[in-house]
């Protein structure tokens, strides 16, 4: 591991500063990511300032949304009251990710901005773009069972690990942050994470220095029937072969709205919007899933080993929709 | 750098490298070997030990970001030589052969217990609205909130007995000294 200066941050605005001063600073909170990366050298700060001091493990509820603190632990958003009742889709995601004792250290933004679990991407003697721009892809010819079929480019074909980040897309999350200028903003859920095209390193919609000081997600009554299904080749600790993050509004037995994310199977957290509108005004049963999902995955690309991921993701999101239609909710 | 360092109530006052892990600190500085290093990246749990209530892994955590917090390790679990129940169900149960993974399934069994009693769901909660019962709780569901601890021996039914020996126990008091985790409302 490289060595470091740690500081510890008081201030939001003392924690961007400190990063923006130096281009190879970074921020730290829970750690199960960036400490796991520096010890294989995949990342190198030479600054690291801790982020879990600034006041932002806060969960806020009102009417009509919930506003999560950056430093938030997934654990502690999981179990929330209120987090399991209106939206059981992020609880579940969350609470088929990783380890309790991950859950305990891991923060929301931490999740947010995990990186891909691409063996190339881990190994510092492999050619991987996405760590070392122009370097190639080791994955595109290599062994790529777990690797995406959407979202994919020439360059990367990384798959995109979170389970909560899913279901942050299909809530229509914001992120907001707080910039090096001292200005802030909020960005939707959808375009936060980049697909990787040409410049797979850059992987979020956030400049050097910018920090994650909370996200909104609002509270569409429909969240309450929604569910998360993640297929995996270990019952737990393992990440999705492909998962379906589904939110349904029924009238009756008729869709009034639809909303569809996949995960283990994108370079990004994945929402399929051209598969939940062909669902509005349909009725819910399994057929009309099955035509959802032939959408969802028109376009996907497989490569050598991960082609069964094509049709595993059409099951597993219409066995997550008629699960979301049969709860009581 | 300097940092200040709690454990089982100790507060040490220690100089080291920003790149010290929890792990190495409690192992190489402090000479408490309970906490055993196996994988060393997050992936095996025998490092597991209890922070501020919640158990996490000590080799992905600087040892720099611990001042100000309560750290808990296997050899502060016993009250004298009096065992922690989890202690003796291990041992009443046979939880483990070689040992080596041990100290991390007793810890992280000690919050498993806790957060059950709390009634937070798991992946296998069949509804996450619902309050968990520890009276009715499956085995698949104690190995769903213990498998961040494996074990190479395979003792895991002998594990899976020692947990519900605890889960089951009316003194549940003593368990609660060592973890006690809130749930937001």
């Amino acid at each position: 591991m490289n060595a470091f200066t740690f500081e510890r941050a008081a201030r939001a605005t003392d924690a961007t500063t400190a990063v923006a001063a130096r281009p190879a600073a970074m921020f730290l909170a829970g750690g199960t990511t960036l400490v796991d990366l520096m010890k294989v050298d995949v990342l190198a700060p030479d600054t690291v300032v801790d982020v879990r001091h600034l006041g932002l493990s806060r969960i806020d509820v009102s009417d009509r949304a919930i506003t999560v603190g950056a430093a938030v632990t997934n654990s502690q958003l999981a179990w929330h009251p209120v987090v399991r009742d209106r939206y059981p889709v992020l609880s579940e995601a969350i609470l088929s990710g990783a380890t309790a004792q991950i859950r305990n250290m891991a923060t929301v933004a931490g999740n947010i901005l995990q990186r891909t679990r691409c063996p190339y991407f881990r190994d510092v003697h492999a050619s991987c773009n996405r760590r070392k721009p122009g370097t190639g892809c080791d994955a595109l010819e290599g062994f790529n069972r777990g690797h995406a079929v959407l979202g994919v480019s020439e360059q990367c074909i990384a798959t995109h690990p979170s389970d909560m980040c899913v279901a942050l897309t299909v809530l229509d999350a914001e992120v907001h942050t707080l910039r090096p200028n001292s200005t802030t903003r909020s960005i939707p859920f959808r375009d936060f994470h980049l697909v990787p095209g040409d410049t797979p390193h850059v992987e979020v919609a956030l400049e050097h220095g910018e920090l994650i000081t909370h996200i909104v997600i609002p509270d569409p009554p429909a969240a309450r029937r929604s569910r998360y299904l993640k297929v995996r080749d270990r019952a737990s600790y393992e990440f999705a072969l492909a998962s379906a993050a589904v939110v349904l509004d029924l009238d009756g037995d008729t869709i009034r709205l639809a909303r569809l994310g996949l995960g283990g199977v994108a370079t990004k957290p994945w929402r399929a919007s051209e598969a939940e509108q062909i669902l509005t005004g349909r009725k819910a049963t399994d057929e009309a899933f099955r035509d959802a999902a032939e959408i969802a995955l028109t376009g996907a690309v497989a490569r050598e080993h991960n082609h069964f991921k094509i049709e595993l993701a059409k099951r597993t999101i219409v066995r997550a929709f008629a699960a979301a239609r049969d709860a009581n909710v | 750098m300097r940092t200040t360092l709690r454990v089982n109530s100790t507060t040490h006052e220690l100089s080291v490298d920003s790149r010290l892990t929890l792990l190495d600190a409690l192992r190489d500085v402090l000479g408490l070997t309970g906490t055993k290093k196996g994988c060393d990246q997050g992936a095996c749990g025998a490092c597991t030990v209890i922070i501020d209530s919640q158990r996490v892994l000590s080799c992905l955590t600087l040892v720099a970001t611990c001042e100000g917090q309560d750290v808990v390790t296997i050899e502060g679990l016993a009250a004298g030589d009096e065992l922690h129940p989890m202690q003796a169900a291990f041992l009443h149960c046979d939880g483990f052969q070689c040992g080596y993974c041990t100290p991390g399934q007793i810890l992280s069994a000690v919050c498993a217990v806790q957060e059950v009693h709390a009634g937070v769901p798991s992946h296998v909660t069949r509804d996450v609205r619902q309050t968990v019962n520890a009276a009715t709780l499956s085995d698949e569901e104690i190995r769903e909130r213990m498998s961040g601890n494996l074990c190479r021996c395979a003792a895991y039914p002998n594990i899976v007995a020692a947990v519900r020996q605890v889960l089951s126990s009316a003194d549940f008091s003593t368990v609660a000294r060592s973890a006690e985790i809130e749930v937001e409302s």
